[in-house]
């Protein structure tokens, strides 16, 4: 090919350059997408929580009080709120996926809905949870 | 060799014996599989969560131990155990390229999920046979 013998300073000013997230300007489906991650890592170090509550729950009387007080606490309550917040935007995000994995929702105006609706859909559902659990408490 | 030309094999690969496992599109197979399950689980998950908000030791520990919560969160456990593990070797491989360091964050990765993974089933099954 004739674009082979170009001479070197062309080709350094010609070369395909890969911008990093820092270029580009924040888009909503783009902080979706990040969020995705963002929250699949933090559901990832959630285990934990869950893992210590069942194993709290499976052992003596004193460990399960230490688990159920913490969690009952306030700082216990704000983590376990975003953990909720996390599960539901991870939750909707995923489903976002399957909908795009079949093959729809490319288009401009659906992947700007999807990022909306998995953003707005995880609060509502967040809150309408909380309440649940306050009305059930 | 006489397809030398057309493969897409590099001269290192064919070195090593590195070539198609058959197995390329697994992870990214069993990723969507688990998340499809973990959808309605998941809701199941938080619906159980807000059945013990405020319950007492005693009856808090019946509703876990009962069979179709048990059931529900040995399901939610295994599907969610099984996705996190895929979605973190995903995050590692994106972002840590040396092989070495790559390598032990996989397996360490492995290590977390398996421990947190039978650490709940186990819980939950002792809270099922007490």
């Amino acid at each position: 090919m004739a674009e082979v013998n170009q001479n070197p300073a062309s080709l350094a000013q010609r070369r395909p350059l890969s911008p990093h997230l820092q270029i580009y300007r924040p888009m909503l489906t783009m902080m979706m997408s990040i969020t995705h991650r963002i929250t699949g890592a933090a559901l990832y170090v959630g285990t934990l929580l869950l893992a210590w509550y069942l194993i709290a729950a499976a052992g003596d009387a004193k460990s399960f009080a230490a688990a159920q007080s913490f969690f009952g606490s306030w700082f216990g309550r704000i983590i376990l709120f975003g953990y909720t917040l996390a599960l539901f935007i991870h939750l909707l995000g995923g489903v976002r996926h399957a909908i795009w994995d079949s093959g729809r929702g490319f288009d401009a105006k659906s992947r700007e809905f999807l990022a909306q609706a998995t953003l707005i859909g995880g609060v509502a559902l967040t809150v309408v949870v909380w309440i649940f659990a306050y009305i059930a408490r | 060799m006489a397809n030398e030309s057309s493969s897409l094999r590099t001269p290192m690969g064919r070195v090593r014996h590195l070539g198609s496992a058959k197995s390329g599109t697994h992870h990214a197979w069993m990723m969507r599989v688990t998340s499809m399950a973990l959808i309605p689980l998941t809701i199941l998950f938080v619906c159980i969560l807000i059945s013990l908000v405020g319950a007492d030791p005693v009856s808090a520990r019946a509703t876990l131990g009962s069979t179709g919560v048990a059931v529900v969160m040995l399901l939610f456990i295994l599907a969610g155990v099984y996705h996190m593990q895929l979605g973190m070797q995903t995050i590692i491989e994106d972002y840590i390229h040396g092989h070495n360091a790559k390598t032990w964050a996989i397996l360490l990765n492995l290590a977390f999920s398996a421990v947190i993974g039978l650490a709940c089933v186990y819980a939950v099954l002792k809270l099922s046979f007490v």
